[in-house]
């Protein structure tokens, strides 16, 4: 059989073991609904507060502060209108950053169209904000600050705590979108000061279709959906009881094995970065200290990423590009933009992403096929000026 | 996206391109695409009597973009230029055996640079 190499661990995991069997009883003999009487409706209800403990103790939060979603989309958009809500007598003003998610970005497009108004602060070069622009940002009427722990492109992890006690200081809510990071790298919500924080269980292990919005005790949460009042009354609608309790025990899975799991993964990715970057004009995008573990994130000029991604995929390899060809035009990345790569090159991205699941042979096998496949694609590339030689 | 079922025909042209590379001896050469917003297709030709006797092109763009080429060339090579001139988008798609709706338009990209380098070979011999 032909090797298959996962390297799209960014985009979505396998589900890991342990999500896999908690979540096993919940799919077959125990379906009950949560809101029923019975014994089975209860056994559905404790499993999913048991889920919520488990959440809430790995996140250092309390069950209350915890309400489950459909995933970090979600997560997103009600963190993001919620605190308009929250806050527009107090102002109207929200400052977020040019590299969100489109999560973040798309719902801060609604409430502009509202009234609100965005500052989108710009990053540096290795894709880091810089808390000096944040400082000079704050107003009187500042009422948010959200800002992505680590990125989905290119890795780069934000100094979320400073930005947290800059918040604190200036009394202004602090959502983080935590999405890309928990379950990858360490994150204090108390220390760090966070005030509502997004997670989705599919990048850590979990199933696809549940996630969670942590959200300080204190503030009064507006309504996600009405309905049977599930949710604390916030989030209605039947609980996705087998996805939350996947995504409590693999959370829980992770968390318990962090240290191991970043050491092996940071090894297999600077294996990789290493041996890429020989390729000649090669880039690393985004910041080489403050990054997630997985994340190897590539320009190969002269190579435009989705035929890269076809030709590695027909060798069995799964990765991804920021770089979108669609009827509208090719769409360039806002990140990549955002870091000053000019629109050209930024065609020619390349994002390989690991998790503890890759192996050594995965990265040999890469470091085999993806120099050819480049050297292929410049071979015929106009606008490739370099040697056309295999390497 | 590319994941958008591809006929067999597209990925084949796409792992195999026919006629790819440059012609440093072409009579005409002709343009299309913008890198910028991410595909560029170059076509060279090489006319004997008013048929396209070699045809290569040089392609930075998607799966759909250097199948949409390398079937370009194909459908061109051998044929009159007046012939060549009347090859459309559509005629390039249905040889592909399809494209997914938001990848046809890169079959004019195929078709824009083959009018634009027949054009300037016209241009020069006239």
């Amino acid at each position: 059989m032909k090797k298959r190499v996962y390297a799209d661990n960014a985009a979505t995991t396998r589900l890991s073991r342990p999500a896999l069997d908690a979540m096993m009883p919940y799919l077959t003999s125990e379906y009950g609904n949560p809101s029923a009487l019975h014994t089975m409706g209860r056994e559905a209800k404790l499993a999913l507060e048991r889920a919520r403990n488990q959440t809430a103790s790995v996140l250092g939060a309390v069950p209350e502060e915890i309400y489950f979603t459909s995933g970090g989309t979600e997560a997103d958009n009600w963190a993001v209108k919620a605190a308009a809500e929250l806050g527009k007598n107090k102002g109207r003003h929200i400052i977020s950053t040019q590299i969100e998610h489109h999560a973040i970005l798309n719902p801060l497009l609604c409430l502009e169209a509202q009234g609100f108004e965005v500052t989108y602060l710009g990053v540096d070069a290795q894709g880091r904000i810089s808390l000096k622009a944040l400082r000079d940002a704050i107003r009187k009427d500042t009422i948010l600050i959200s800002v992505m722990a680590a990125n989905n492109e290119i890795g780069t992890i934000q100094p979320i705590a400073k930005i947290g006690k800059l918040a604190k200081e200036h009394k202004i809510l602090f959502h983080v979108d935590a999405v890309q990071a928990i379950g990858h790298i360490p994150l204090d919500i108390q220390s760090a000061g966070i005030d509502m924080l997004s997670l989705a269980a599919h990048k850590f292990g979990g199933p696809k279709g549940a996630g969670a919005l942590y959200v300080r005790k204190g503030i009064s949460l507006p309504s996600q959906i009405q309905g049977g009042g599930q949710e604390r009354n916030l989030r209605s609608g039947t609980e996705n009881v087998a996805g939350i309790v996947g995504m409590a025990a693999a959370l829980e899975y992770r968390n318990a094995r962090m240290g191991s799991h970043m050491e092996k993964v940071l090894l297999l990715r600077n294996r990789l970065i290493e041996g890429l970057l020989r390729i000649p004009n090669a880039r690393l995008t985004g910041d080489l200290l403050n990054r997630l573990p997985g994340i190897a994130s590539f320009l190969f000029e002269g190579v435009e990423g989705e035929s890269m991604v076809m030709m590695l995929d027909l060798h069995g390899i799964c990765a991804s590009s920021g770089s979108a060809c669609a009827s509208n035009g090719h769409e360039s990345s806002h990140v990549l933009k955002a870091i000053g790569i000019p629109r050209q090159l930024s065609h020619s991205s390349l994002r390989l992403s690991l998790n503890e699941d890759n192996t050594d042979e995965d990265v040999d096998h890469i470091l085999e096929v993806l120099p050819s496949v480049v050297a292929r694609l410049r071979a015929m590339s106009p606008v490739w000026n370099g040697s056309r030689e295999n390497y | 996206m590319w994941c958008e079922t591809f006929s067999d025909t597209v990925i084949e042209h796409f792992m195999a391109p026919r006629n790819a590379g440059s012609m440093p001896d072409a009579d005409a050469e002709g343009n299309s695409g913008d890198p910028d917003c991410g595909d560029s297709l170059t076509i060279y030709l090489k006319v004997k009597d008013h048929v396209i006797e070699d045809i290569r092109f040089m392609v930075f763009g998607c799966v759909a973009a250097v199948a949409t080429s390398s079937m370009t060339t194909e459908l061109a090579k051998g044929k009159t230029l007046d012939e060549a001139l009347k090859l459309t988008d559509q005629d390039i798609v249905e040889a592909l055996g399809g494209l997914p709706e938001n990848k046809l338009h890169c079959s004019v990209l195929g078709e824009s640079a083959l009018k634009d380098a027949i054009q300037n070979y016209l241009a020069k011999t006239e």
